[in-house]
């Protein structure tokens, strides 16, 4: 049916992405996951739009896809900035500082947890353990891990994003 | 059977079912929240802890819960045990920590699940010093409110909505202590069931939203045991009142019929009740054509005299069964009609005749839970008896139950018997012209104009008898597996209005039967007493009826509007003459032209029975006295007869049953207790409960003397709340339901016999057909070429469970949620006229033009047109033309995703 | 001898020095576990040398695998209708030892999962990988890619009749994914929330069917216990359990870190020895031994040896063996409370006590640390531990998990709650 040519705003590479995943699985829902981090990886985040238009391609509710997409935590319904910074509160990076460290990048960038700077560069938010504990305390910018990191270092590292 | 001991005491329990489930059938109290007696067990709540032992010797014991234990013979728990009651205690203390302190004005408040689950397990003072968590609400529509800050988290809306009705726009959101249970977006909800969370919700997250626009509390309604007018399976009701106005309908259980849920139509349906445009006062016409209100005698009078030649009765399959009778008596059977069109009583008759047949078996709506095959022939039963539908989605989860057994999956461990099973189901056929709502879980569908439909039950009927090798088209995989399934079940019924589909269906029975199998044969008639009026065996057709009529032919039409059933040039003929009285409850067309109109009762005011599908017929008892000069339609026939001065009076509604049931079906008289049955011999049965409020007050403004209590010869029950609620002696006649310590409907369980099963005192109804007749035959069928034509259609008559009921769609929340007019083609059609989606077509040239739908499983040829959402052309030519309308501009409506779904 | 005769896991990964290619894991003998199996052993010989090594669960429940394994095997044969399932969640607070495996080791994880899609019939695999672990996840896929082209994966793999495809699943997040049964939901493409059981996975896990869930490090294990023998592998622990054990260590020593020991090691030589002592100026207080949702071991245990059996009867677990150190510049109160923060935000809102209980205990640790606890704020907590901590009250394992650190810390620690309430401040920041 042609239908869903016409009102999906899902990008050709968006959609063979899609299909690849779905080739292997029983379902099409059962790709729900899949679908939400790769149309994710390609537009930042998950807006109500690219939620309705993916339930369509997965032939599923967006009532059941959304209820997924709220349970993860790296499955942005909201907008986020060009680059995501997020910081490590687990435990071992606490017993390392982690406390003091995000302080200093909400100074740093002068946004709180949650929000996105003015010029819509960096999105913070905390996040659990990064499963570097050696390299406490750690925060992770976009796909690139970093620690033990030091106040001093963040001008350098934040330079690194545009 | 297992023997289980609860804090020492030895009781009997089911082997493998659930040990909350074996507690509560004996009783005992045991709170819960996330089980659900139809649902099964998930363990999300934590409520219902018990203690469970090793052996004797244990005395420390383990904590689990009763909802996810398998009871096992000799087993040794305790319900009583001080860890057990401090851990439930505890839990709802956590769930206490957000929930509001509203419940003064919440609108659950008295009839609480949590509330009375919190004081049963003795929590009472709030240590937590935290904020509460709160939420915004979503507009979910004209049935349902929303107050999320009430929820507890118990999945229950969810699980019912999804996974029991297959609704798919309500969700849980989120996930930690920050869940929410809702649709993607405010919007009505779509499910026809979405009515069933304002009973499945435990707390007040989920309420009945007209109800909570003149709002009283459970206490202070006043109700008595009821049946659903919304259509053929009779749901048992309780409809409830206060101030002399229908506040709601809740679900009555029937452990055979409806169970726990009721479809939107019928909870939301009987607001009619309450329209401003019921009739209140007796009326005649005067020569200018307006009416005279007030004069009762003078009405009479002119009605026995317009009458006094000799009238035909008009029945109605929306009166009750003795209504029909008082009519039937009044003027002679040969007089009576039974007030359906010719064809559909033609289909009723033949569908009577099947049912009475030897080996046929009419099943139960539990019995269709049982089925695990089931061809649906030609009738959308999503849409013309949903509740039908609930019981067939059940149906395809057999084949999971029988998986989970083999796998051990306990299976009231619902999550574990969904994931096992996967979307594994049994047989469901469905063959029908356009996309039904139930298609989803239909292992496979047929579409096809009505011919075609009765051809392809032929097939079916020939690939029963001898199977074609290799073939796999949709009528050899039917006949495949209803020759091998346990249980298979046909259901057809009248909405197609063809006579020969009832037979196709009918001959699938018996080349069943031919084979050594169950033949099971479920027909759905139109409406509530549509059986019961049929079995009266009125003698004169509608159409002769009506040629008669316009001949000059004086007729009583009780409760009927005759533009619903038949051509609308007929009517108007029959009703040019000045001899025509119609007795009914609320204007419509029919009434504006009668002589003399008189007002009668609805359901909610009078007593009475009506026959359902399977020929049960139910007892309905008056929930208030009508206001003004309403009154039960047979007290008007009485004073007719009177007027008259035929033999047939009647001075109570007892000597109407007993004549009733001594010339037609002696069963009616056991169906329910009679009007001098007391309780222990003394109590009458209260409508009222013990708590209700306001007696001396709620007529203060007319005088502030109490009124004495209004007594009712015609019923065991009492209009006030002294009294016994006999839930332990008769299932007929409890009037609400409440237990000590359970003030919301999950008390139910205190009235059956185990958790789910019978009521104590029986479930009610009896059957009026019994199938011990001659063997059945075949039909025999020809076959009819359909011939085509441009622009001109065959009329496939749709059904919409919003709008194409007479009654309910007098209900203002029905009608805020009924489509926009509508016609359904498919797409080839559509693009040979050169017509979109959303555009609009003149049907035959009218002037009002109607949205185009389009339907991918509709055959080439055929329109499908929606009964009450259009100006019908009822049994007509059976073809219409259709015309483009470039100017048409589509009224938009959120219902046309629904009825394309699917 | 070679280094991988006493460090089957990472021993190839020191040797070469960094990232152990596929021609670096063939030369060093990588694959020829796998060849040996599909071509000459049985699956049930393979399930039996494992459950003869005595090899545990790496994962935290220490499970024995091969017993596992035996659960799934006699379900039907069907081609395909199994499944195995690699738990690459990683996401339990101060754990760090499968991302090291996957991002230098990534062979040694294939190999293990064919051996163990083999051994209980599975003909599809799945790494379910944390999304966080980006890095891991490059090698992994190309790990992946280059065992498809030498036909370690796809059909008839070493010539025999054995078909495996392996996929990798990137998790959308949420530490109660970890858990199997939710893993299984998320693999599934749900709403990663616990399943009940039974039915275990072995009988009905992923899309209904047979499943094994095993971890990481557990499935790195197999090869060498197919190529050396079960004697070996037990022979390597020092106490009743088997193998090696990768420990890690995180707070403030002066070298964190992780090492591939015998089973067995004592805490004192992992602190003192491997990690470098703690960093000048700071005081050993505690451990959380096997990562967050572990009891506190204090200086009584810190002679004990790192196994399943001793560290549970000094009342903790051994979980994932990667430890987290509590110095005394610490508020344990703050710590108890950083612990529970994670827990609460990690539930997965599904049963009672998890989901209204653990944000309780949240805030009631906030208020202690932050001078406003009351009187009877212990008893609360108290009975808070105990009716949301006991196996069985509440769904999963998550919040009894969740409780062990804080019925531990309020046990050792019990002083410091009592002076927040008492004094109504935090001795540790500075006023
Ligand atoms: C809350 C929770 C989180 C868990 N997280 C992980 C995890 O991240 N990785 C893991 O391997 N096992 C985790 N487990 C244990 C798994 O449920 C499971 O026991 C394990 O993967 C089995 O593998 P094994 O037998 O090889 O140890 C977790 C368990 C719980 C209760
Ligand atoms: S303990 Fe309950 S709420 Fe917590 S993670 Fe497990 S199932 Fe979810
Ligand atoms: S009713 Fe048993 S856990 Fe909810």
């Amino acid at each position: 049916m042609s239908t869903v040519a016409l009102i999906s705003p899902l990008s050709d590479a968006e959609r063979s992405e899609i299909e690849a995943e779905v080739a292997h699985l029983p379902d099409r829902e059962s790709a729900a996951i899949d679908a939400l981090m790769i149309v994710q990886k390609h537009r930042g985040w998950i807006s109500d739009e690219s939620l309705s238009a993916i339930a369509k391609f997965l032939e599923m509710s967006p009532a059941k896809l959304d209820g997924i997409a709220t349970f993860y935590n790296l499955i942005h319904r909201q907008r986020v900035g060009r680059n995501v910074v997020m910081v490590c509160d687990s435990v071992s990076c606490y017993v390392m500082g982690a406390d003091g460290l995000a302080q200093k990048v909400q100074d740093h960038l002068g946004i709180k947890f949650g929000e996105t700077t003015p010029d819509d560069c960096f999105t913070l938010l905390p996040i659990v353990c990064l499963g570097a504990c050696d390299r406490a305390p750690t925060m992770i910018v976009n796909e690139d891990l970093y620690g033990p990191v030091k106040e001093e270092d963040l001008a350098e590292v934040f330079s690194r994003y545009t | 059977m297992a023997t289980i001991h609860i804090d020492g005491t030895a009781y009997e329990a089911k082997a493998g079912e659930n040990l909350l489930e074996a507690i509560l059938s004996h009783h005992l109290d045991l709170p819960y929240f996330c089980w659900h007696p139809s649902m099964g067990s998930i363990g999300a709540c934590r409520q219902c802890a018990i203690i469970t032992y090793a052996d004797e010797t244990d005395t420390r014991g383990r904590l689990g819960m009763a909802c996810m234990t398998s009871v096992t013979d000799g087993m040794r728990i305790s319900v009583q045990a001080p860890l057990a009651k401090n851990f439930r205690s505890t839990v709802i203390e956590w769930l206490m920590e957000n929930h509001p302190h509203d419940c003064p004005v919440c609108e659950e408040g008295g009839e609480c699940h949590l509330q009375d689950m919190t004081v049963m397990t003795g929590h009472s003072m709030r240590r937590y010093r935290g904020t509460k968590r709160t939420w915004q609400n979503q507009n979910l529509g004209p049935f349902i409110g929303h107050e999320m800050n009430r929820c507890i988290t118990c999945y229950r809306c969810v699980r019912f909505y999804d996974e029991y009705a297959g609704g798919s726009d309500l969700a849980a959101f989120g996930s930690r202590g920050r869940m929410y249970f809702g649709r993607f977006e405010d919007g009505a909800l779509e499910s026809e069931f979405a009515g069933n969370l304002v009973e499945v919700c435990p707390t007040g997250v989920f309420t009945d939203k007209p109800f909570a626009q003149s709002y009283s509390r459970k206490w202070d309604l006043q109700s008595a045991p009821s049946v659903c007018v919304g259509c053929a399976v009779g749901c048992n009701v309780f409809p409830a009142e206060r101030y002399g106005e229908l506040k709601r309908i809740t679900n009555r259980y029937h452990g055979e019929v409806n169970g726990y849920f009721l479809c939107d139509r019928g909870r939301f349906g009987s607001h009619f009740v309450n329209h401003e445009k019921r009739i209140r006062h007796a009326g005649v016409r005067t020569r200018d054509g307006e009416y005279e209100f007030g004069d009762m005698k003078n009405a009479i009078k002119v009605a026995s005299t317009a009458l006094s030649k000799g009238a035909i009765g008009i029945g109605s399959p929306r009166a009750s069964f003795e209504n029909n009778f008082a009519l039937r008596e009044l003027v002679g059977a040969e007089n009576f009609c039974a007030g359906i069109y010719d064809t559909e009583l033609e289909i009723v008759n033949t569908a009577l005749d099947v049912m009475s047949k030897k080996g046929i078996v009419v099943p139960t709506l539990k019995q269709v839970e049982e089925a695990d095959a089931i061809l649906v022939l030609g009738e959308d039963i999503a849409n013309t008896s949903s509740r039908l539908a609930l019981s067939v989605r059940q149906a395809v989860r057999t084949k999971s139950f029988a998986m989970a057994t083999d796998a051990n999956i306990p299976t009231w461990q619902d999550a574990g018997v969904r994931g096992h099973a996967q979307s594994e189901k049994s047989a469901l056929f469905i063959a029908t012209p356009a996309a039904t709502r139930l298609d989803g879980i239909a292992t496979q569908t047929a579409s096809g104009s009505i011919s075609e439909l009765v051809s392809i039950g032929s097939a079916i009927c020939r690939r029963i008898e001898k199977a074609t090798p290799n073939s796999d088209d949709f009528a050899e995989l039917v006949a495949d597996s209803l020759r091998s399934a346990r249980a298979p079940l046909i259901v057809t019924g009248s909405s197609l209005e063809s006579v020969e589909l009832v037979q196709a269906a009918a001959n699938i029975c018996r080349a069943l039967q031919d084979q050594n199998q169950t033949s099971s044969f479920l027909f759905v008639p139109a409406e509530v007493n549509t059986i019961g009026v049929a079995l009266l065996g009125g003698r004169m057709s509608l159409s002769s009826a009506l040629q008669k009529m316009s001949e000059g032919h004086s007729a009583i039409v009780l409760e009927n509007d005759l533009y619903f059933r038949a051509p609308a040039t007929s009517v108007d003929q029959a009703l040019e003459s000045n001899n025509v009285v119609v007795l009914d409850t609320l204007e419509n067309r029919t009434v504006e032209q009668a002589s003399v109109v008189l007002p009668a009762a609805t359901y909610a005011e009078q007593t009475g029975s009506f026959v359902n599908y399977e020929s049960r017929a139910q007892r309905f008892y008056q929930v208030f006295q009508p206001r003004d000069e309403i009154s039960p339609a047979w007290t008007w026939l009485s004073r007719l007869a009177e007027a008259f001065g035929t033999e047939s009076s009647w001075d109570s509604y007892a000597s109407v049953l007993e004549q009733c049931a001594e010339r037609t079906f002696s069963q009616l008289k056991n169906i329910a207790p009679s009007s001098d049955y007391r309780i222990d011999t003394t109590s009458r049965i209260p409508r009222q409960t013990h708590r209700y409020s306001g007696r001396t007050a709620m007529n203060a403004q007319v005088n502030i003397h109490e009124p004495k209590a209004k007594v009712d010869p015609d019923t065991p029950f009492s209009y006030s709340m002294e009294g016994q609620n006999p839930g332990d002696q008769n299932g007929a006649t409890i009037p609400y339901v409440w237990s000590p310590g359970w003030n919301s409907n999950q008390s139910v369980f205190k009235f059956q016999q185990e958790v789910a099963g019978e009521l104590v005192g029986g479930d009610p109804g009896l059957r009026l057909i019994e199938p011990n007749g001659a063997p059945l035959e075949y039909f025999d069928l020809g076959t009819s070429e359909v011939s085509r034509k441009d622009g001109v259609f065959e009329v496939i008559p749709l059904h919409f469970v919003f709008g194409s009921d007479e009654m309910s769609n007098k209900s203002w929340p029905i009608q805020a949620r009924a489509p926009a007019p509508f016609v359904l083609l498919c797409e080839q059609d559509a693009d040979a006229l050169e017509v979109k989606a959303k555009m609009g077509v003149r049907i035959d040239g009218e002037s009002e033009s109607v949205e185009i739908r389009i339907d991918t499983r509709l055959p080439s040829g055929v329109v499908g047109i929606p009964r009450g959402l259009v100006e019908f052309p009822p049994n007509g030519t059976g073809r219409v033309q259709l015309s483009v309308d470039p100017d048409f501009v589509a009224r938009s409506s959120g219902d046309a995703e629904v009825i394309a779904k699917g | 001898m070679s280094l991988q005769d006493t460090k089957p896991l990472i021993g190839r990964v020191q040797e070469v020095g960094g990232l152990v290619s596929l021609s670096d894991y063939e030369s060093g003998g990588g694959y020829a576990a796998a060849k040996k199996a599909l071509t000459q052993m049985t699956p049930t010989e393979v399930i039996d040398l494992v459950r003869e090594a005595n090899l545990r669960g790496r994962g935290g429940a220490g499970f024995p695998t091969g017993v596992k394994w035996g659960f799934a095997k006699g379900e039907p044969q069907t081609p395909g209708y199994k499944y195995l399932v690699c738990n690459g969640d990683e996401m339990e607070p101060g754990t760090f030892k499968d991302r090291y495996l996957i991002e230098f080791n990534p062979h040694s994880l294939i190999e293990g999962m064919i051996l163990g899609s083999y051994a209980i019939g599975a003909e599809k695999a799945y790494v379910f990988l944390r999304g966080e672990y980006h890095e891991p996840n490059r090698q992994l896929v190309r790990a992946i890619g280059e065992a498809r082209e030498k036909n370690y994966l796809g059909k008839s793999i070493f010539g025999s009749d054995f078909n495996l495809d392996l996929r990798i699943h990137l998790s959308g997040g949420r530490y109660i994914c970890g858990e199997e049964t939710a893993l299984l939901n998320a693999l599934e493409g749900k709403r990663g929330q616990p399943r009940y059981k039974p039915p275990f996975p072995p009988a009905s896990g992923a899309w209904g069917r047979p499943t094994i869930v095993n971890n990481v490090e557990t499935l790195c294990n197999v090869p060498a216990i197919v190529r050396n023998g079960a004697q070996w592998y037990q022979d390597l622990g020092l106490t009743e359990d088997s193998g090696t054990k990768i420990y890690g260590i995180s707070g403030r020593v002066k070298q964190p870190g992780l090492w591939e020991l015998p089973m067995g090691t004592p805490i004192r030589e992992l602190v003192d020895v491997h990690a470098g002592g703690m960093q000048k100026g700071y005081k050993l207080r505690g451990i959380l031994p096997g990562g967050a949702s572990t009891d506190y071991l204090v200086e009584e245990h810190f002679d004990l040896p790192m196994d399943y059996k001793t560290i549970q009867e000094a009342g903790s677990r051994m979980g994932t063996g990667t430890m987290i150190l509590m110095d005394d510049s610490i508020c344990p109160v703050d710590m108890a409370r950083n612990l529970q923060h994670f827990f609460a935000q990690e539930s997965c809102g599904f049963c009672t006590p998890c989901r209204e209980g653990l944000p309780w205990v949240e805030d009631l640790l906030a208020d202690i640390e932050n001078g406003k606890g009351e009187p009877g704020d212990l008893e609360l907590l108290e009975q808070n531990a105990q009716y949301i901590g006991a196996p069985g009250n509440t769904f999963c394992l998550h919040a009894t998990g969740a409780i062990e650190p804080l019925q531990s810390a309020l046990k050792y620690f019990r002083e410091d709650f009592e002076h927040h309430i008492e004094h109504k401040n935090c001795p540790y920041r500075a006023y």
